[in-house]
């Protein structure tokens, strides 16, 4: 492992048994996180990203999920490998997580300073002062105004975006090397979302926390990212930093997101143009590639095989899976309202 | 709060006075008098009797008198036991029966918590099955036939405890046992369905993710949630001990209120009936009232939104 490098995740297989067989929800991920870095993971619905990020802290429900293979290497250790006992220390003080729905995360019978207390006694061995000082500081911290009134209140006194923030305040109590934010602005107004984000970027830069965003907004992940994982089937499709997604895009799939994504720098007449078809039965994937049925320059042997991991020449780190990029392939250019306009 | 609590105790005072009104003129319109069986008074002794305890006058003055009383805390005087007041009688007859209630209350609503949490907890494994089979039979069989075979194999063929009578504790652990099964299996049920409800919730999720041990999410963030319909039921069931506890203490011979409100029906002591009727009305208005405020206690949500009105 890198230096610099504060989780790698290798060839990560996580299945779900259902009354239909085994869901294979996460097929082969692999991944990286540098410190003090947002790595963005984007998605449609069941590709597979939510698994993903709850299987590095192994927050899957097991049964009927497990993780079959692969491995989650967080500070030298393979997290997949160690004791339920030990992973408990793990959470909440080395990596944190904040869900999507900010109105049913929170207990609605605790009061949210106890809730943001919980994690300083248990991981800092605080004493109840301290950790209320703690506590304080941590709500100022994520901007909740009047925070000695606030942490005695429950959830429901919250709004949405309060109750976010007091999310992340539970998060970063205990000031976690990696944060995994789950879509976290997903079930906020637009307003807040972008207050949400910003003072995850904030934090981000004062606590030198790196971060996991998992999304499917794509307008989300060229604020704040510095490097996106496109997954589709789960699996990893392309990945690279924000420009080489944006500017350059490889993969048809991302070609595809692009397009649906609304622009303004587009003529009114000009159409979003969505994905057509639905994505494949996780239950029986395809052996080819997953996006091959719904893809406009298809060949015969997407079909049949999985194409390798390619680094895409000329790049520093961007890579795709797709017959495309092989020597023999025809040259495919991407539609045009995909190249050049990229950046918002 | 204060003003929640005098509305209440208002609503409580009204119903009561419902009840009263009621009970005292469908008492009336039962056929038979008190001395309805007693065939060899002499008539003018029987005029007498009647003027005595004011039976003499129309019914609607008698109604008056007795509200008059009742508002004084004067629950009359017995007309088959003769210048005993109901007041003592109840007095007399309410610890043993508060005594098996309680004991059945606490038993069941203690047994029925650790089960429903086990079962929801190990869901469809056999203590699953197991507790769900319990609280099944626990709803089916009336409790007076737990009680028969209670008093019969455990009292008369293996001789543990006393099959019947009143004094030890040991005598009240059959009847409190043989009442508590339904407790069982209601909360149970209750509290298997509501704690699995809470486990699916979102903040369980958040509770892991703090890296709490898996007991202490169950115990602070699941069962408190769990624990709030379960709070509800407990009013009705108070409701359910007590009617039920007629018929058992019938069958263990224990002097309670249950025995001496059945007593008094056949016998037609007007008095009487009125005094356990108003008094059981009483306990269970007033089993209710805590039960919306112990709500109040565990829901923050419904404290608070009760304290802004």
């Amino acid at each position: 492992m890198e230096k610099d490098k504060i989780l790698e995740v290798n060839d990560l297989h996580v299945s779900f048994k259902t009354y239909n067989g085994e869901v294979q929800a996460v097929r082969s991920v692999s991944f990286d996180v540098k410190k003090g870095e947002t790595v963005a993971i984007v998605g449609e619905s069941g590709c597979g990203k939510s698994v993903t990020s709850q299987s590095i802290m192994r927050l899957i429900p097991e049964p009927p999920g497990w993780i079959k293979s692969g491995e989650v290497l967080f500070d030298g250790k393979d997290l997949t490998k160690v004791s339920e006992k030990e992973m408990e220390g793990i959470r909440g003080k080395d990596i944190a997580m904040i869900f999507q729905d900010p109105m049913t995360s929170l207990n609605p019978t605790m009061t949210v300073g106890k809730q943001i207390m919980e994690g300083l006694v248990k991981h800092q061995n605080m004493g109840k002062a301290q950790a209320k000082e703690r506590a304080l500081e941590m709500l100022r911290l994520v901007g909740i105004p009047s925070p000695e009134r606030r942490i005695n209140q429950y959830p429901h006194q919250f709004s949405g975006g309060m109750r976010q923030r007091a999310m992340i305040a539970i998060a970063l109590a205990c000031a976690p090397q990696l944060l995994i934010a789950d879509e976290p602005t997903t079930a906020l107004d637009v307003t807040i979302q972008a207050q949400i984000l910003d003072l995850m970027n904030d934090l981000k830069e004062r606590l030198g926390t790196s971060i996991i965003l998992i999304t499917h907004d794509l307008g989300v992940v060229a604020d704040v990212a510095d490097r996106v994982v496109v997954m589709y089937a789960g699996k990893v499709i392309e990945s690279g930093t924000v420009e080489e997604i944006f500017h350059r895009p490889r993969h048809p799939y991302t070609w595809g997101l692009m397009g649906s994504m609304p622009r303004l720098d587009l003529t009114r007449d000009k159409e979003l143009s969505p994905i057509t078809g639905t994505p494949p039965d996780l239950l029986s994937p395809p052996k080819g590639c997953p996006f091959a049925a719904r893809c406009k320059h298809a060949m015969k042997v997407c079909q049949r095989e999985m194409p390798e991991t390619t680094q895409v020449r000329g790049s520093g780190s961007h890579k795709v899976n797709c017959w495309l990029e092989h020597p023999m392939a025809p040259a495919v250019e991407p539609p045009a309202e995909v190249v050049g306009g990229g950046s918002k | 709060m204060g003003r929640f609590i005098l509305i209440r105790f208002m609503y409580m005072v009204i119903t009561l006075w419902v009840i009263a009104t009621v009970t005292f003129f469908l008492m009336h319109h039962l056929p038979g008098s008190p001395l309805a069986n007693e065939e060899r008074i002499p008539p003018e002794l029987k005029e007498q009797i009647l003027a005595q305890y004011g039976l003499d006058k129309p019914l609607p003055v008698q109604y008056l008198d007795y509200l008059g009383k009742l508002v004084q805390g004067d629950l009359g005087t017995s007309f088959k036991y003769d210048g005993r007041s109901v007041t003592e009688m109840i007095q007399q007859g309410f610890p043993a029966s508060a005594q098996i209630g309680l004991q059945a209350m606490v038993f069941g609503v203690l047994l029925g918590v650790i089960l429903g949490c086990i079962s929801a907890l190990r869901r469809g494994t056999l203590v699953d099955n197991g507790a769900t089979v319990l609280s099944v039979l626990g709803y089916a069989i009336p409790s007076f036939t737990l009680a028969a075979l209670f008093s019969y194999y455990v009292g008369v063929v293996w001789r543990v405890l006393p099959a019947a009578g009143w004094g030890t504790f040991a005598h009240s652990v059959l009847p409190s046992l043989a009442l508590s099964f339904l407790v069982i299996a209601q909360i149970t049920r209750y509290v298997r369905t509501e704690m699995l409800e809470v486990l699916g919730q979102d903040y369980m999720k958040t509770a892991r993710a703090k890296g709490l041990e898996r007991r202490v999410i169950i115990i602070r963030h699941a069962l408190r949630n769990a624990l709030i319909p379960a709070i509800t039921i407990i009013g009705p069931l108070t409701v359910a001990l007590m009617t039920g506890s007629l018929v058992v203490e019938k069958i263990f011979n224990i002097p309670g209120m249950g025995w001496m409100f059945v007593d008094s029906i056949i016998t037609n002591d007007y008095t009487m009936i009125m005094g356990v009727t108003m008094f059981y009305s009483f306990l269970l208005i007033l089993s209710i009232f805590i039960v919306d405020i112990l709500y109040g206690v565990v829901d923050p949500r419904i404290r608070l939104t009760g304290a802004k009105e």
